[in-house]
């Protein structure tokens, strides 16, 4: 049973702040994902449960109990490094059995721990082996199984899966997600690829710039973004956004489809659509010019833009189409229940 | 793939190697030729005329009391050198590694003494410690120590060993943070997080990946102590009191130069002439590995 809160933390560099104050209430066995662009500030708040970086402001409780000023190994919390810091001096057993060493566990009971530990990850014929002589996807798992032997009450996990190749990725993916419901432990991962956020979060905090743009579950994210930054970054490809003018005009002068549900705003508008949730629809005078098209298989990505402006447009259509099967300027509508209205200033959801 | 330059002639090649040969050739190969050779032979003082003895210098200096004696000094003064030096600079350079504020500073100035030649070196010790005027010694004085190293030949070893090795400081310094630094930090703070106190991480983690360099370290200073430090001998105690401080590069000179019997002399020549071989093949052998882990 543990649960971790972050009350208003904050995190300065001299006179530079990046972190400008995170609240955030994480539960039992939940499984958090900090998901951002490079530099803001993921990788720093992670630090900070960890105990590795000071809080320069705010607090970090852990079942209910300040740790701020707690030196990492007094918070009981395992992590797993980017790129897995292992001990490339010892063997695959030394290196699962370090922290059990310092706690002055019996030699039977390390042995036992970490042959259970090496079994759940399937590192059993290994135990002998150097850092060294292990693949990537070998490398991880034994960076896992130091953190899992431990028992600690929360697992960090700070972008472990950035240097496997892409198939070795959403194994290990798997994994993660699997070895956490079976452990229940309490976890933090932190990653910049929107994908990995979505299949891991039970729920995703999406940071930019040192800020909380929004916090919650991956559908809530995906379906009511609360900005045009959340928008745009969940989501693959990521969702168009139109410029609309005065009256809901899109850039050609077409007023936007009468069935979707307009704002009473008055300032400059944007307008939200998935490519996914776009439809060919030949009578209408919303026109897309095709520049190009992305054949993914089960879908293809057409790229191009809305006629009357230079902002680029995706359009997902299911099956194969290429330039030469379409049309260079056709017809599309929106669906109307996947709009999404943003204030062009603030950037936020309306 | 291998990148080298390559020549069409040869006369080009060939000049540009010729300094380097000629230096080479001058300053060892012939002093060292000449070595060999004199060591099979006993001079008259005045060089007129030379006897050949063969083996009779080598046999000579084997039997010799105060030759074997020297080996053992030779042995102690290497050591402790060795030992001091890369105990303070490792020291150092954990300290130096884990501040952030006026790094560069601090850098700068514990460079300082590797710029001082070593009869310098020993001049500066000599009068700190020089038992009429020195410094120290006065010090030691008032709390009622009689240092005199002039008569005392534990103190004299003392000195020399400390003027030694603390010129040495500075070079042990500069590989033992590099090497420190080449640590990446994520594995620190590995361990950290496994409940690794800051000794406990020193032990098991950062000293064994300090491996290649303390190695190094090991061989370099061993041949700087041997070798090179024969300025501060020859100022501190010219190899006294009583042969205390006779490490077998200066007694090469003092008993060529200073008592000269010039066959004995070429003969230890040859003696060191192999160690420092020795110890260039187990440089070579085991540091191009890049030891060991």
């Amino acid at each position: 049973m543990t649960t971790i809160s972050l009350k208003d933390v904050k995190k300065s560099y001299g006179n530079l702040r990046v972190i400008h104050g995170v609240s955030v209430d994480i539960h039992d066995s939940e499984f958090i994902v900090v998901v951002g662009p490079s530099g803001c500030g993921k990788s720093t708040l992670l630090r900070m449960i960890a105990g590795l970086e000071d809080i320069s402001e705010g607090e970090v409780c852990i079942d209910g109990k300040v740790v701020n000023h707690l030196e990492p190994m007094d918070r009981n919390i395992a992590m797993v490094f980017q790129n897995y810091a292992l001990y490339p001096h010892m063997s695959v057993f030394d290196n699962i059995a370090y922290s059990l060493k310092i706690a002055k566990t019996s030699k039977a009971e390390i042995k036992q721990r970490v042959q259970e530990t090496a079994e759940l990850l399937q590192l059993g014929d290994y135990l002998d082996r150097k850092p060294r002589q292990l693949s990537g996807g070998q490398r991880q798992r034994v960076a896992m199984g130091r953190a899992i032997v431990r028992r600690p009450s929360v697992f960090l996990f700070d972008e472990p899966l950035s240097n496997l190749d892409a198939k070795l990725r959403v194994q290990m993916r798997l994994e993660i997600k699997r070895l956490q419901r079976q452990l229940g432990i309490t976890s933090v991962f932190v990653t910049h690829d929107q994908v990995e956020a979505m299949t891991l979060g039970d729920k995703l905090m999406v940071l930019n710039d040192g800020r909380v743009e929004q916090f919650g579950t991956p559908v809530e994210l995906y379906q009511k973004p609360r900005s045009i930054f959340v928008a745009q970054f969940i989501g693959s490809p990521s969702m168009n956004i139109v410029p609309v003018s005065e009256g809901h005009r899109l850039p050609n002068g077409a007023v936007v489809d009468h069935a979707v549900p307009k704002p009473q705003h008055t300032g400059e508008l944007s307008l939200g659509i998935r490519p996914e949730h776009i439809d060919i629809e030949p009578a209408s005078d919303v026109r897309f010019l095709i520049e190009m098209a992305e054949q993914l298989g089960a879908n293809t990505l057409i790229h191009g833009v809305l006629e009357g402006s230079s902002a680029p447009l995706v359009v997902s259509l299911p099956g194969l189409h290429t330039l030469e099967s379409l049309d260079a300027s056709i017809g599309l509508r929106f669906q109307p229940e996947n709009c999404h209205w943003f204030d062009t200033a603030t950037g936020d959801r309306l | 793939m291998e990148k080298r330059v390559t020549f069409k002639g040869w006369l080009l090649p060939l000049l540009l190697i010729t300094p380097q040969v000629v230096v080479t050739a001058v300053f060892f190969f012939w002093p060292a030729g000449q070595a060999i050779y004199q060591s099979a032979f006993i001079p008259d003082p005045f060089g007129l005329k030379s006897q050949f003895v063969g083996w009779g210098n080598f046999q000579f200096i084997f039997t010799d009391p105060y030759y074997l004696a020297s080996f053992k000094t030779t042995a102690i003064f290497s050591l402790s050198v060795t030992i001091v030096s890369m105990g303070v600079a490792l020291w150092l350079a954990l300290m130096a590694d884990r501040i952030i504020k006026g790094a560069a500073t601090y850098r700068t100035l514990l460079i300082w003494p590797y710029a001082v030649a070593p009869a310098i070196a020993g001049v500066l010790w000599l009068f700190m410690f020089n038992p009429r005027i020195g410094v120290v010694s006065w010090y030691l004085d008032k709390i009622g120590y009689d240092w005199n190293h002039v008569l005392n030949s534990n103190e004299a070893m003392l000195l020399v060993v400390l003027a030694s090795a603390w010129s040495r400081i500075s070079y042990n310094f500069l590989f033992f943070l590099a090497g420190l630094q080449s640590i990446p930090k994520s594995l620190v703070e590995a361990a950290a997080m496994d409940g690794a106190g800051f000794w406990y991480r020193f032990r098991t983690i950062v000293f064994p990946l300090l491996s290649p360099t303390t190695f190094f370290l090991l061989v370099v200073n061993i041949v700087y102590a041997f070798f090179e430090t024969f300025g501060v001998i020859h100022t501190i105690t010219a190899g006294g009191p009583q042969q205390a401080t006779n490490i077998m590069v200066y007694k090469v000179y003092s008993d060529g130069f200073v008592g000269q019997d010039l066959g004995s002399s070429a003969a230890q020549s040859v003696v060191l002439l192999f160690v420092v071989g020795l110890l260039t093949i187990l440089q070579f052998r085991y540091i191009e590995k890049k030891v060991h882990y």
